[in-house]
């Protein structure tokens, strides 16, 4: 229009980017309620602790505890099953890091790191499969573990995946033994 | 094409008024009556009708269901149950709606299936062919949704599986994985949310239906000989002609469905989701619903890992590049004819890809076990060959037959071909208009 927008076109520029970037701002402040209320919420976040009386198991028995919606298997295992556990080499697993919370993130996956030091016949671990989330059978498979039966992924006597398409091992939540007979998770 | 004129004359004063002001009638008129269709059209070509119908009488019978249907964990199972025995012919309208679901896949399917015989995602319809693969792909995630809602056993697992795809996407998996749930686990969040969603996506998918049309009355459908229409003569106009035609094609469809719902209500369905959720306790054998089948086998066919890609990652990748080679299809296809009725090679790999997909969906079915899992990777193997090799390959290196002048010399030439026999007795069904 005149020589002034030419030399002069800051100003107008300014209006335009600062008027855009509000605009953009403001938006995602809109649409940021509509995604953060899809989030777990408080209720589900509240992370009660479970406390569990393992006095009834014997070795070679198991007990399932709900634990933040999923079940968390507490087992006694037998001799034999943990002499499996601890004669598999390092290098067979599939997974080699313990996936336990009780213990740094980057421990290597042996019997004793997915157990409890003097506690070593029980299991504490969430189960659910790696792979897509299902509930595998106890002492089933070609490990003597678990086996899910949703695609076939198979776990040995420590909770480690052997064979199938799930990718770690399953998942030892925090928990410590209270007493002898008594386990808090969580 | 033939946009731009139209010979819609208002007969009454109203009419003109209407015209006038709003031409609703006159869009009606020149996109259901005037509108000129190929004059061979078979009955392959009447399943977008059909796909219409089974939408409205899905939203219809959903909505009613709606009425008496409760999202909360506690209650969810007893209501449908409510339905089923309380409710007056609400067992009649939950068996439509839950057959009505598999019967949609069914005509979605050979609707798909005869796009991809008959090249209907070359030039110009590319946008139309994505636009059905969008409604496609709205479909799959109402279904997975709707089937939730009842909360079987196969409903919560189904449900545990299909989210757990998300967690294997690496560093946010987990993260989107309880942002889709609302928790840890399935659960009340997950179920109302579903049905928000599943009362929800319907509507959507009628917006992306009302484009595809559009889209498809810009272009002009296309015909079992792929030649585009050249004069007056190669067309019909859509009222009688297609009318009758998708009309009777319909009856015939909604009289499979009836006998589904009055006599087999439960055969496309799982027994286990007639026992309630139980989250500590998962089904011998998850299976999802039939048409999501083929892909499962995909899904579960990738047992080891690719590189740095483990085998679950691996897995999800493999089934949503198997329905994402579909949007890829018009540009995978290097072909110049469109109708595989001319493509003697591409015919014949044509009906393997239909075989394979039919044997994915049966290792589907079955366990992941021994031999199985072999014969899934093989067939999900040829399932990709299928579009990124054979698709490009044999358009450059397949001698086509030699194609007709016009669709009228096509239809002429084959009423000419089954003379000695009677009038249309043993005729192609592309023949017939």
């Amino acid at each position: 229009m005149s020589a002034t927008d030419i030399h002069d076109p800051n100003r107008r520029d300014f209006l335009y980017v600062a008027t855009g970037m509000a605009a953009v701002v403001g938006a995602g402040a809109v649409a940021w309620p509509f995604i953060d209320q899809m989030r777990p919420d408080a209720s589900t976040l509240a992370l009660a602790s479970v406390e569990v009386d393992v006095s009834s198991l014997q070795p070679g028995s198991s007990l399932i505890v709900k634990w933040r919606g999923k079940p968390v298997v507490v087992r006694n295992r037998t001799e034999k099953e943990m002499k499996d556990g601890e004669a598999v080499n390092l290098s067979d697993l599939k997974d080699p890091i313990a996936r336990n919370a009780n213990l740094p993130s980057d421990a290597p996956a042996t019997d004793a790191n997915r157990t409890t030091p003097g506690k070593e016949a029980w299991m504490v671990m969430v189960q659910v499969c790696t792979h897509l989330g299902c509930i595998p059978l106890g002492q089933e498979g070609d490990f003597g573990g678990w086996f899910c039966p949703c695609h076939g992924s198979q776990y040995d006597t420590a909770g480690r995946i052997r064979k199938g398409p799930a990718p770690e091992n399953m998942a030892i939540p925090v928990f410590k033994f209270m007493s002898d007979t008594k386990i808090l998770i969580g | 094409m033939s946009e731009g004129h139209s010979t819609y004359t208002p007969k009454t004063g109203l009419g003109r008024w209407f015209d006038a002001r709003m031409p609703l009638p006159r869009l009606v008129y020149d996109s259901f009556v005037a509108y000129p269709v190929p004059r061979n059209l078979n009955y392959m070509w009447t399943f977008g009708g059909i796909l219409s119908i089974m939408l409205v009488a899905q939203i219809l019978t959903g909505i009613v269901l709606a009425m008496h249907y409760t999202s909360d964990t506690n209650l969810a199972f007893g209501s449908v149950e409510k339905i089923m025995r309380d409710v007056n012919s609400g067992w009649l309208l939950r068996y439509m709606h839950a057959n009505g679901a598999s019967f949609f896949f069914v005509a979605v399917y050979i609707h798909i299936f005869r796009g991809l015989y008959y090249g209907s995602y070359k030039a110009p319809r590319e946008l139309l062919w994505i636009l059905g693969c969008i409604i496609y792909l709205l479909m799959m995630a109402t279904g997975f949704m709707g089937y939730v809602l009842p909360w079987g056993q196969m409903s919560f697992w189904g449900a545990t599986v299909i989210t757990g795809f998300f967690s294997a996407i690496p560093l946010v998996g987990d993260w989107i994985q309880q942002l889709l749930l609302g928790g840890f686990a399935v659960d009340n969040p997950t179920l109302n949310r579903f049905f928000a969603l599943h009362y929800l996506l319907p509507f959507m998918i009628a917006g992306v239906v009302v484009l595809h049309i559009w889209a498809l009355h810009v272009v002009g459908q296309s015909n079992p000989t792929g030649i585009e229409i050249k004069s007056k003569t190669d067309t019909v106009a859509f009222t009688p002609y297609a009318t009758i035609k998708d009309a009777f094609g319909m009856i015939v469809f909604l009289f499979f469905f009836a006998y589904f719902v009055f006599y087999l209500p439960n055969y496309l369905g799982h027994p286990d989701n007639y026992i309630v959720a139980n989250p500590l306790k998962t089904p011998a054998h998850i299976v999802p619903e039939w048409y999501f089948l083929p892909f499962y086998a995909i899904l579960r066919a990738i047992t080891f890992n690719i590189g740095p890609i483990n085998s679950k990652l691996g897995g999800v990748l493999c089934m949503f590049g198997a329905i994402a080679m579909l949007f890829l299809v018009p540009w995978l296809d290097t072909s110049k004819v469109r109708s595989a009725v001319y493509r003697p090679w591409y015919k014949l790999f044509f009906w393997l890809f239909v075989a394979d997909a039919i044997l994915l969906g049966w290792l589907g079915s079955q366990p992941a076990e021994g031999s199985y899992v072999f014969m899934a990777q093989m067939a999900t193997l040829f399932y990709f060959a299928f579009f990124l090799v054979i698709m490009p390959v044999l358009g450059l290196i397949e001698t086509p037959r030699r194609l007709p002048n016009s669709i009228t010399e096509a239809v002429l030439e084959k009423n000419k071909g089954g003379s000695g026999h009677p009038a249309g007795a043993t005729a192609a069904p592309q023949t017939k208009g």
